[in-house]
């Protein structure tokens, strides 16, 4: 018994020390760009994952040489995740998320050669590109939707947490369904975070019992348990709809639940100035906002499976009105 | 000679040799996992140890990671030598940020250097009060310690983000404003001689606390007091020890540890308090570290440094070796099984074991 167990030992050594052997490492030429992710981590089905697919899409293209990412376990490690990709000589580092920007204002500070950007976060340094978008025009859009199609007149919203980017969806969202369905009841629930599936699911199941027929999630992770809430209900014959938000979430949850879903180009940000530093023209210090203008935000190519055309053909006509000006779009109430 | 004689017997005393069993299997453990996911464990473990001591930085990083679960593995040690279990020192860190950051916030204009100073000891007495709650109910009602840690984690989460929220706001931010130079922990010489790493005074302060630990529970009577409250709380009522009075004292003193985590995590590393959506981990991995130190204090001081290197190295270990975090967290969480699962670790090392025993015999 004691030589098996020694002897199991010393295999798994030798077998380790075989298999490490053949470990292999590829490194690319070309610029190198990493990506700093927030506490939701790369596979959030949310900003996190749509920014590092659009960095592999573009690694793929050949545009990019090397691309990593670093997950943060809390936020302590946003600073070190950041300086380990500038130590590493990396040509672009990306923070993910407004929870990154005052780590990439320090870091952008300390290291004043290196080249930084931030996705939600507004970051004042000569060395880092901000970018932000308009999410309340993109939930307008999708608020005209909920309005024209709900049948109980009631509307709820799950945010992810009370933050100023969250309570932008929400605003609107309750502008684009007072604009075109001034009776209907809006609800709002906040969770406590995005990485919280349990309390997006009681949150919908709280505003679905209530008779809401329509709810939009902008909640990251936490709004995976909007989608298994209306799951649950569409198995046992019920019909709820989820607007999905920042991808589009009928690919991953289905169009059985999916009404439409809010687009958030985050993927168009992390191309645009990744390339921005390919073709040397990355300047930083500047916030660009993305809007419906430069189709930074919108509402899911897919959403004709539900939403029939003459609602769409409405959703187009605010969606021209936003972009001349004559709508604007509030952002706090 | 005395001295060397004992030194070495403590190096091959049970527990460090479990302790190191338990590291040893737990990497294989982790190493295997890595293979089956095919990625290279010897050149993860070297990333690792890169990331750590191969910079100036990295030592610095290393030891900001340390500082905190060093304080908060005494807190669960002492109250645990105290014979309770503090599965608090998460809400007390929690406090410790809150106390601090009140201090440091909303009292501006006092010279610097003592604002620091006054905010720690805030901070740490937040903690400690709110330990001492629990302390407090189990000695006049006989409470389970367990039960009432637990409830006041949440308490204290929901508690100071509404302080945060509502009296220290950084207006459309989630979180609280930046707190003033004076009340810095930083050690911004050494912080700018370590390029840029988060270096503060709680790193010496955690040390010190260890040999508070130390000199406190072992060479003191009110040390003995609790010791023999810890070990049987029926003798030690019967010996003439005020038992309740010495539960609230231990269970003060283990929030104090606690909160000074939290004080210096503000004042030291982040300069703001964050409005945090869930318990950011301190007091947990407290535990854990205390568990890794058999719940002496440089047991705890060794666990804590482990702790601090694998979690700071593990960064390496994605950056330069790609190995994703779920893994990396296999690896730590393999580490803690087999230091938890001794009976594991002693079957393991048993045939090594006995025979150096026999020799001794002989």
């Amino acid at each position: 018994m004691k030589k098996a167990v020694k002897l199991s030992l010393f295999m798994l050594l030798a077998f380790s020390l075989v298999l490490a052997a053949c470990g292999n490492k590829n490194s690319a030429g070309g610029v190198k760009v990493g990506m700093v992710t927030d506490t939701g981590g790369v596979n959030d089905k949310s900003f996190n994952q749509t920014s590092w697919e659009a960095l592999e899409a573009l690694k793929k293209d050949g545009k990019v040489g090397d691309i990593k990412y670093l997950q943060s376990k809390s936020n302590a490690d946003y600073e070190p995740n950041l300086n380990e990709f500038i130590k590493g000589g990396y040509d672009l580092t990306w923070g993910i998320g407004f929870a990154l920007a005052e780590a990439v204002q320090k870091v952008a500070g300390q290291n004043p050669d290196a080249k930084l950007a931030i996705i939600d976060g507004a970051v004042d340094a000569p060395n880092v590109e901000s970018v932000l978008f308009a999410e309340n025009e993109g939930a307008f859009l999708v608020g005209v939707v909920a309005g024209l199609t709900t049948k109980t007149n009631k509307i709820g919203f799950v945010g992810g947490m009370e933050v100023p980017t969250i309570q932008k969806f929400e605003v609107g969202f309750k502008a684009g369904i007072e604009a075109v369905n001034p009776d209907a009841k809006f609800t709002p629930i906040y969770a406590s975070g995005f990485d919280k599936p349990d309390e997006g699911k009681a949150a919908a199941a709280t505003l679905y019992d209530s008779g809401a027929d329509i709810v939009f999630q902008a909640a990251g992770g936490t709004g995976t348990g909007v989608f298994n809430e209306a799951l649950d209900r569409f198995k046992t014959g019920k019909k709820v709809w989820v607007i999905g938000v920042d991808k589009d979430q009928s690919l991953e949850f289905g169009n059985d639940v999916t009404l439409t879903s809010m687009i958030k180009r985050v993927d168009v940000a992390i191309k645009t100035v990744s390339e921005q530093v390919v073709d040397g023209t990355f300047k930083g210090g500047q916030t660009t906002t993305l809007s419906l203008k430069d189709d930074g935000v919108g509402i899911a190519d897919t959403s004709k499976a539900n939403v029939p055309q003459d609602v769409l053909d409405k959703v187009e006509d605010y969606k021209a009105k936003i972009v001349s000006g004559e709508i604007k779009v509030p952002t706090v109430e | 000679m005395n001295q060397a004689n004992k030194i070495l017997k403590w190096f091959v005393s049970d527990s460090f040799i479990v302790s190191l069993a338990a590291i040893v299997l737990g990497l294989l453990l982790g190493a295997v996992v890595m293979l089956v996911g095919g990625y290279n464990p010897i050149e993860a473990y070297a990333a690792l140890v890169t990331r750590v001591f191969g910079s100036a930085y990295g030592i610095g990083e290393m030891l900001r990671e340390t500082a905190p679960l060093l304080l908060t593995g005494l807190a669960v040690a002492f109250a645990f030598r105290a014979g309770m279990f503090n599965i608090g020192a998460e809400g007390q860190v929690l406090m410790g940020m809150t106390g601090a950051s009140i201090i440091a916030i909303t009292l501006p204009g006092i010279p610097t250097g003592l604002h620091m100073i006054l905010a720690v000891i805030f901070g740490a007495l937040f903690g400690g009060v709110w330990a001492g709650i629990a302390g407090f109910l189990k000695a006049k009602r006989g409470v389970n310690e367990v039960i009432t840690t637990i409830m006041l984690n949440w308490i204290a989460l929901f508690l100071s983000n509404y302080i945060v929220r509502t009296f220290l706001l950084l207006k459309g931010d989630q979180r609280s404003e930046n707190i003033p130079a004076s009340a810095s922990a930083s050690i911004d010489w050494l912080s700018s001689a370590m390029n840029n790493a988060r270096v503060h005074w709680g790193i010496p302060v955690a040390f010190l606390a260890a040999v508070f630990f130390y000199y406190f529970l072992w060479k003191t009577k009110q040390g003995f007091e609790l010791r023999a409250v810890g070990s049987n709380a029926d003798a030690a009522h019967y010996a003439g020890i005020n038992v309740g009075r010495n539960i609230v004292k231990a269970m003060f003193i283990s929030g104090v540890f606690a909160g000074l985590a939290g004080a210096f995590e503000v004042l030291g590393v982040f300069h703001y308090q964050a409005i945090y959506s869930a318990s950011p981990g301190y007091g947990f991995n407290g535990i854990a570290v205390a568990l890794l130190g058999m719940n002496h204090p440089f047991g705890v001081m060794a666990g804590a440094a482990l702790f601090g290197t694998l979690s700071y190295g593990s960064g390496g270990m994605s950056f330069e070796a790609g190995v994703p975090p779920e893994i990396i967290q296999i690896v730590i969480g393999s580490i803690i099984f087999f230091i938890a699962a001794q009976g594991i670790v002693r079957f393991v090392i048993k045939p090594f074991y006995g025979k150096r025993k026999k020799e001794k015999v002989l």
